[in-house]
């Protein structure tokens, strides 16, 4: 085994996690609900992709190359995001006919910014400093997504009849895969050996009581644990969905290379 | 330290003033907080930033800034200096440290600031930066930049932004 590669494994997990849940917040531009929402919606997508590239700057600080080569430069199984942060917004494309799913959007990002503030809180303690400077950075901005969504998913499970049946099936779809979000991968054993972060058990653990809080809210609840259905994304099992976003992110970065070099 | 080098330093602070932030003219780097450092080694002029938000666009063109006003302004010195810039996360940048000159260019901007006692979990007291009245709601809590939100004074009924607490 390479020296620190556990620890490596963990940064690209967290910085692929980042760097495709941005991309596909910013694929919602200009086709939100309203006015307000894209100027917030596109303010999050970018403090997303900040947070990517501090985690791909700890990367590139253990010599794993070049930044922009870093995000930019690797073929799907090479990527460590979660499956479920890969999938399409909705039927359709950003150019052609978007037919994006706003529940399913909303239920994804408030779980997602939940399970990141777990792991922020997680990461502030880690043994390895540069991680838990750069975490504490990331805390105090993320903080304000929780809020956003938070609000958004409260609002919309408690307004109509169709609203509520929306939401309640994207839930149910998320769940089948919001496992390979919380799971480590094959390296999750030496990760939390490292305290390099908690381990897995623990980080679902804290998620589920936290969320548990905000599903009683709206008077909901879900029994089952968080499944993996389509693979784990950690150990580089991908969908269709994740070449689509790596091709799109990496053709931006090809043809000008000079917007892209930040 | 020679005393050199502090005039130096002090200099170089004072060049920084000029330095303003792309999304808030009035303000400057300096008076933000973001300044941490000035190091100066044999012919290099090092700049300690820290970034306000992360994903703040404006980060480079700051950088740019900076070594474009530090190298005019010295360009009349016999040394010549290199100029470098560096963002860190360490200590993180907090509302707090924002000056108080820099508290009342904002608010003359019409930008409510946190109070520098806010401490994380505290409730965001908000006053109006034109009547200060705190009889104000939320509009957007993501105004036109990511550190900003978008307020509605029902005092003087004019809309607002408030830099966003972080600490
Ligand atoms: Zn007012």
């Amino acid at each position: 085994m390479k020296k620190n590669e556990s620890l490596r494994e963990l940064l690209y997990q967290l910085a692929d996690d980042n760097f495709i849940h941005a991309f596909r917040g910013s694929e919602w531009l200009g086709l939100v609900p309203h006015i307000e929402e894209d100027v917030a919606y596109s303010s999050i997508s970018q403090d997303t992709m900040g947070h990517a590239y501090m985690f791909y700057q700890l990367l590139e600080d253990l010599g794993e190359g070049n930044l922009d080569q870093i995000a930019h430069g690797r073929k799907p199984e090479q990527f460590r995001n979660a499956i479920i942060l890969e999938e399409k917004n909705g039927p359709g494309s950003y150019l052609e006919k978007p037919d994006y799913d706003w529940a399913f959007t909303v239920v994804r990002n408030l779980l997602y910014s939940h399970f990141k503030t777990i792991q922020l809180e997680s990461l502030k303690q880690s043994s390895y400093e540069p991680l838990s400077i750069v975490s504490r950075k990331i805390q105090s901005e993320q903080y304000y997504h929780l809020m956003h969504w938070e609000t958004w998913f409260t609002q919309l499970m408690l307004s109509t009849e169709v609203a509520r049946t929306k939401m309640e099936d994207a839930i149910k779809r998320i769940w089948k895969d919001l496992g390979g979000l919380i799971s480590l991968g094959n390296y999750g054993d030496e990760i939390s050996a490292n305290q390099y972060i908690d381990s897995e058990q623990k980080l679902e653990t804290r998620f589920l009581e936290s969320i548990e809080k905000v599903f009683k809210k709206v008077e909901f609840t879900i029994d089952e644990n968080p499944g993996m259905l389509r693979g784990n994304g950690r150990n580089g099992e991908h969908t269709e969905d994740l070449k689509q976003a790596i091709e799109t992110l990496s053709e931006v970065y090809l043809s000008d290379l000079e917007a892209a070099s930040w | 330290m020679p005393s050199k080098t502090i005039a130096l330093k002090k200099e170089i602070m004072d060049i920084l003033q000029n330095v303003k932030d792309p999304e808030m003219k009035p303000i400057s780097i300096v008076e933000l907080g973001m300044v941490e450092d000035i190091e100066i080694t044999e012919n290099t002029i090092h700049v300690k930033l820290l970034p306000t938000f992360t994903g703040c666009p404006a980060l480079d063109l700051i950088k740019e800034n900076i070594k474009n006003e530090v190298k005019d302004a010295l360009s009349s010195l016999d040394n010549k200096f290199n100029v470098d810039v560096k963002y860190c996360y360490h200590p993180p940048w907090t509302t707090k440290r924002i000056s108080e000159e820099g508290r009342k260019k904002l608010k003359k901007f019409g930008i409510a600031t946190p109070s520098p006692d806010h401490n994380p979990g505290d409730p965001w007291e908000i006053e109006c930066p034109y009547c200060n009245s705190t009889n104000i709601t939320m509009e957007n809590i993501f105004g036109p930049a990511a550190c900003r939100s978008i307020l509605y004074c029902r005092q003087c009924r004019n809309p607002f932004e408030a830099m966003k607490p972080i600490a």
